[in-house]
């Protein structure tokens, strides 16, 4: 092949720069859509819900007059359930994390562990809904409370915080680990002075995408017979109720109702009024999430800045 | 006078061999590392220097499918480092291991260095400190970093992260220090500072050192060995191996022909 002249070589980076442009719209496109959809999403419910941001609608329970009704015990039964969830999931699902990528000998058994975890993160929600009516609120007798929705979701998360658990480790270099264990160290030691803190950022990352998932899931929560109607909070502890002081963990028997539940009942009332209340609460519901996922960005960077390799 | 110049053992490897899986990696190491001496690995890549260097403190025993056989026995008290009986975290405190790529931990300069000493269980304020100061000391980093011993090691330069390392090693007193190419990721002004800092060393630790630079070599051991293909080809003195190889192998390298 001869050389190329000047003007081919310009001809040929044309032609390549043409491309490379083309994919530039193409990707702008398709970014602005996504952005569009969400953006259109909550402007929606603003729109439609905004008569409703009073702090009446925050602090006042369900009611069968739409401009009345409240979210009260739908975002307390949320923040309650999140809370029950999060003591639940982060310990079982970071230990048995850790677990699997500092302990574990790596055979068939581990192999089948693994790929069953990555099966559990795509069972459908209400299955997980089944599984807990039969063994949380029959089997145990926890009944329709905040411990059996808490547990139920805990276990819908479970899978996502181990997998970020174990990519949060892996991204640990050998050379740490070995530097480690070099002067002497025992596992967990390693894990403990080393392993967890290094791989904190990526786990809390992890535990509040599973919160956020959590705290929208709908049809576990229905499954195990949370109730729709709710007129009364969860009992403080310590505090007077109608039969005697609260105790410290009363609460997590208490009947609830969690935000996408409310919002779901709303939806379904033949008043149209209630619609406002549903978007309303919908948009709550989203700066709940969103909300969320800024704490877990700032803690991200926060954390991060000081750990590099 | 002869009894000055024969010096003592500190280890010696037996009929040792290295499998990773299959792969055969050591094959039949006979050689002995001399008490206070600094012993030089040098060889091409791939020879096993590595491999070689890390069976001294187990550290293939971090991942599966790694098996040694015979021995590596361990002066004065002739303890075998290899036997299934002894504990590998028990041959890491008492040999240290200075890496290829300067590995500080995230943490503060501090406490780098009061990590081993954490593990082994101080918590005496004031002995961490003295311990501290002294391994920095040591590692010819002290008047560097004294006066910001609470700030991130990571934030060092490589060559005094690398002697921050060897500070890290020092501070649990090692009866033998293990140098994985210590010098291979910095530049010739640190490479020149941490080979006086094993010239100092030596007075007081057993130094085994692999490295790809044979003037390295030549100008921080005393005793060199030659491996190649996972076989130790020539062990002696460096002047000896340096000057007059006896195996052809060794000439070749040395010269440049090969490797």
């Amino acid at each position: 092949m001869k050389p190329l002249t000047t003007e081919q070589i310009r001809r040929v980076i044309a032609r390549g720069k043409f491309k490379d442009n083309l994919f530039k719209a193409i990707g702008v496109f398709c970014l602005a859509l996504a952005l569009v959809v969400i953006v259109a999403l909550i402007a929606d419910m603003v729109i439609k819900g905004s008569d409703r941001f009073t702090l009446d609608f925050f602090l006042n329970f369900a009611s069968r007059r739409a401009t009345q009704a409240g979210i009260l015990s739908a975002w307390v039964g949320s923040l309650l359930v999140m809370l029950v969830t999060a003591l639940a999931a982060v310990p079982l699902g970071v230990a048995a994390g850790l677990y699997l990528e500092e302990y574990a000998k790596r055979n068939w058994l581990t192999n089948v562990i693994e790929i069953n975890i990555t099966n559990l993160a795509a069972v459908p929600s209400i299955v997980y809904g089944l599984l807990a009516l039969g063994i949380f609120v029959y089997q145990f007798g926890f009944g329709q409370s905040i411990l059996s929705a808490g547990l139920t979701l805990a276990l819908l998360i479970l899978p996502i915080i181990i997998v970020s658990t174990r990519e949060a480790i892996r991204a640990i270099p050998a050379m740490i680990r070995e530097g480690s264990m070099a002067v002497g160290a025992t596992r967990w030691q390693t894990c403990r002075y080393h392993i967890l803190p290094y791989s904190m950022p990526g786990i809390l990352t992890g535990v509040i995408i599973g919160l956020a998932r959590a705290i929208g899931e709908t049809a576990p929560i229905i499954t195990i017979g949370a109730l729709t109607f709710i007129a009364f909070l969860p009992p403080v502890p310590f505090t007077e109720t109608g039969t005697g002081t609260a105790g410290l963990f009363d609460w997590v028997m208490s009947p609830f109702t969690v935000m996408p539940i409310q919002i779901f009942n709303w939806t379904s009332r033949p008043d149209p009024a209630f619609e406002v209340n549903a978007a309303a609460a919908g948009f709550v519901l989203m700066a709940m999430v969103l909300s969320m996922n800024a704490v877990a960005i700032y803690l991200r960077y926060k954390m991060r800045k000081n750990i590099k390799w | 006078m002869q009894i000055h110049d024969t010096p003592q053992l500190k280890a010696e490897a037996r009929n040792l061999n290295f499998y990773y899986g299959e792969a055969k990696a050591l094959k039949n190491i006979n050689m002995p590392i001399y008490d206070k001496k600094v012993t030089a690995l040098i060889g091409p890549s791939g020879c096993g220097k590595s491999t070689y260097l890390r069976s001294f403190n187990r550290m293939h025993d971090l991942y599966p499918g790694n098996r040694y056989e015979g021995e590596i026995r361990f002066f004065p008290d002739n303890t075998n480092l290899l036997s299934p009986d002894v504990d590998p975290i028990e041959v890491r405190m008492r040999i240290g291991m200075v890496f290829q790529k300067p590995n500080p931990f995230p943490k503060t300069i501090y406490e780098n260095v009061a990590y081993g000493l954490r593990v082994r269980g101080e918590t005496n304020k004031r002995a961490l400190d003295d311990k501290v100061e002294q391994a920095l000391r040591g590692g010819a980093i002290w008047d560097e970093v004294k006066d910001r011993l609470h700030e991130l090691a990571t934030n060092l330069s490589g060559g005094q992260q690398q002697r921050l390392c060897i500070a890290r090693a020092l501070a649990t007193d090692p009866e033998l220090l293990l140098f994985d190419e210590p010098t291979s990721a910095l530049d010739p002004i640190a490479t020149g500072a941490i080979e006086e800092l094993v010239h100092e060393l030596k007075k007081r630790v057993t130094i085994l050192i692999v490295t790809h630079n044979m003037q390295q070599a030549a100008r921080v051991s005393d005793y060199t060995a030659y491996m190649y293909l996972g076989e130790m080809i020539e062990f002696g003195k460096t002047d000896q191996i340096f000057i007059k190889p006896s195996d052809k192998r060794t000439e070749d390298y040395i010269t440049g022909r090969m490797g």
